[in-house]
């Protein structure tokens, strides 16, 4: 019935498991915490942006309307990718939904040299800084999935191989 | 060894079994995010409830939990009472901005404001149920400006809206005398306030005052006397008060969050040729439209000394002392009229002022450096003002009290002292942290927050708190106006009365002559009167 076989030894499956969990995990609670503060935007976020993203962001911040759609999408965006990834459903697009949206966000404010923040940063970043790697071990977990041995998307994938056989 | 176990193979009922064991296996394993997920709901819960307490065992105990805000009757769609005929005096750019928070554009504005998207917005504004029938200018090309913005029919009101006809006059008297206007809208330069507005009130017309009231303590007087035996309703033009933050700063000063307060300090921070009254120049360096033939030099000198006709002294009048006050008239009056709305403070006891010309050495009389301080023994409190023209650096205004200081600009910060009596157990038990706003106020939400989060924190701490941006836009100077409107329609007193517009008045002029005189100016109670 599983339609891919475990092919990780334990300890891999334990910590890809993990990784998957934490991120989901984070990006839950980074949308839920914004659905209920019901003054939060991204106007902030955006305000700051300022390598090739900054038009984009002028853009949006230019129209309460675009700004409001902006924060709807992200907040349950990341509602939604926090949910598929612990719950392993939809988890490919899911994790590279998640990789892309926070590409984006490295992209609106990457700690480039001679580029200057006026929020303070989160630790000391040379080009490289955490919302790029969280990004990239999204994509890692697309790449090395775990949703049909432990997640929704096995019994969806039994569910779809049912239907194939009738 | 295989072939054989093949050969045999399961029967149906063990098929069965491991299907269905299967199947559950299945299944289970399919919920393994389940039990991560319901940890994620109480952790949750936790932090929510955490927060909340937090949230409201603050403002619970600051008292802030049953704020009563004045509930506004803003966005009225029908006209009210009857049609008000409005004239302006003077009509520079001063006016341009009154005649648009009244419902009135000028045709060029209308299409800058169109190309920059701001002129819908302006639409929706509120129909005062106003015509603008009278302008005086002593300068033809103000005079015209002034006609085309009457007779512009792109208006809040629409089509409903009267086409009354709009009338030139030659004199402010020659308005005065016309009954066809109900009320003046004073937009001269300082010199002429007072006296115009002693006349206007004389003449029975309402009176919406540019700032400063007056720069000679006799005609101050004058106007206090004439408005106060007179039925018209007075209104300083003052917008700051009108900002639903001030209404709030009220309260929170009403609630005494900031224990006694003996300190307050305030500023004007500008670094611009136009801020520092160049503004004979246009934006190519040439020099302004205005002669002796399309400028009655005589009527716009007024009661001030005669020197020959100048465009500069035309256009930047706000350098010289027998027409204004310079910082003092211009921008401490907003300072003073938000501490004395809020405080109540009147007339200071005296005034020191020091200061001098040292950036814009351009032949100015008035400095552009300015430190005045008022002494309110009355009241246990120190007002300070500090100008200066050649620094943009934002210096705010303060509030300082024994508990908690109150940050007054777009929004209200407040921070708790450390030192303070009153939050010493909360300080001590970490409840409130000084190092950040205890409470900020935010307008477009209505409500207090005490801030929680770091970003949030940091972003009010800056003044960057802008969820303003899909609350509706008003205009405060258009609220002010509508105030004025109301009170001459309805009865009532305005929020900058003509007992406001007095203590300012005098404040004001103490301040001028300490830093002219060089000495301390002070208020002699009794006699009402300066020594």
């Amino acid at each position: 019935m599983l339609n891919m076989k475990n092919t990780y030894t334990r300890w891999q499956l334990l910590f890809l498991m993990a990784l998957r969990f934490l991120i989901g995990w984070h990006l839950l609670y980074e949308g839920i915490a914004k659905l209920l503060n019901p003054q939060w935007s991204s106007i902030g976020f955006l305000k700051e942006s300022q390598w090739i993203l900054s038009g984009f962001a002028k853009w949006v911040i230019s129209d309460p309307s675009i700004l409001s759609a902006v924060d709807f999408l992200n907040t349950w965006g990341l509602i939604a990718i926090g949910l598929g990834l612990i719950l392993g459903m939809f988890f490919r697009v899911a994790a590279l939904s998640g990789f892309v949206l926070l590409v984006v966000y490295y992209f609106n404010c990457p700690p480039l040299v001679g580029i200057e923040y006026s929020l303070p940063a989160d630790g000391n970043n040379l080009i490289v800084n955490k919302t790029l790697i969280e990004a990239f071990a999204l994509a890692v977990l697309a790449f090395f999935p775990t949703s049909r041995i432990l997640g929704m998307d096995a019994l969806m994938a039994g569910w779809k191989k049912k239907k194939e056989e009738k | 060894m295989s072939d054989k176990k093949t050969d045999q193979g399961p029967s149906l009922r063990e098929n069965l079994g491991i299907n269905r064991d299967m199947k559950r296996r299945t299944v289970l394993k399919a919920m393994a995010g389940l039990p991560v997920l319901g940890l994620f709901g109480i952790g949750l819960l936790n932090k929510r409830e955490y927060d909340l307490s937090k949230k409201n065992s603050i403002i619970k105990e600051l008292g802030l939990d049953s704020l009563e805000l004045p509930k506004s009757d803003y966005g009225q769609t029908k006209p009210q009472g009857d049609l008000i005929r409005v004239g302006f005096i003077g009509f520079g750019t001063r006016a341009r901005q009154l005649s648009r928070a009244l419902g009135f554009i000028h045709p060029e504005d209308m299409k800058s404001w169109q190309q920059r998207n701001l002129l819908n917005d302006w639409l929706q504004q509120e129909y005062l149920n106003v015509a603008i029938t009278g302008i005086c200018d002593v300068f033809d090309n103000h005079a015209e400006d002034g006609l085309a913005t009457a007779e512009n029919y792109t208006r809040p009101g629409g089509n409903s809206a009267p086409k009354l006809p709009v009338k030139r006059y030659r004199t402010y008297h020659e308005m005065l005398a016309d009954k066809d206007i109900d009320a003046v809208i004073v937009a001269t330069p300082d010199h002429h306030h007072a006296r115009i507005s002693i006349d206007a009130a004389k003449a029975g017309k309402h009176i919406y005052c540019e700032k400063s009231v007056a720069l000679h303590e006799d005609e101050l007087n004058e106007l206090y006397a004439t408005v106060k035996n007179s039925a018209v309703v007075f209104q300083l033009g003052h917008q700051i008060p009108q900002s639903v933050v001030f209404q709030q700063a009220k309260e929170i000063v009403k609630k005494n969050i900031l224990g006694k307060i003996t300190l307050i300090e305030t500023t004007s921070n500008r670094n611009s040729a136009n801020g520092a009254w160049v503004r004979h120049l246009d934006a190519k360096g040439n020099l302004k439209p205005g002669s002796e033939s399309s400028i009655d030099w005589k009527q716009w000198l007024g009661e001030a000394p005669e020197v020959p006709f100048s465009v500069e002294r035309f256009y930047n009048w706000t350098q010289w002392f027998d027409y204004d006050t310079g910082m003092i008239g211009q921008l401490f009056t907003h300072e003073f009229d938000a501490v004395n709305q809020l405080l109540r403070v009147g007339i200071p006891k005296s005034v020191v002022s020091s200061g001098g010309v040292y950036f814009w050495k351009d032949g100015r009389e008035m400095p552009d450096s300015l430190n005045c301080v008022f002494e309110y023994p009355k009241h246990d409190l120190t007002l300070m003002y500090s100008g200066n023209l050649a620094s943009s650096r934002s210096r705010g205004r303060v509030f300082m009290g024994h508990d908690a200081s109150m940050e007054l600009g777009s929004n209200v910060i407040i921070h708790a002292d450390s030192g303070s009596t009153r939050y010493k157990e909360q300080i001590k038990s970490g409840a409130i942290d000084t190092g950040s706003p205890l409470l900020t106020y935010n307008p477009a939400s209505q409500q207090i927050d005490a801030v929680s989060s770091a970003s949030e924190k940091y972003y009010a701490s800056r003044g960057l708190t802008t969820t303003t941006l899909n609350g509706r836009n008003v205009d405060v100077t258009h609220l002010h106006l509508r105030e004025w409107l109301g009170c001459i329609r309805n009865g009532g007193t305005t929020s900058a009365n003509i007992d406001m517009a007095f203590e300012e008045g005098i404040t004001c002029i103490m301040a001028h002559r300490a830093y002219v005189e060089k000495r301390c100016v002070e208020w002699d109670e009794v006699n009402k009167k300066i020594i």
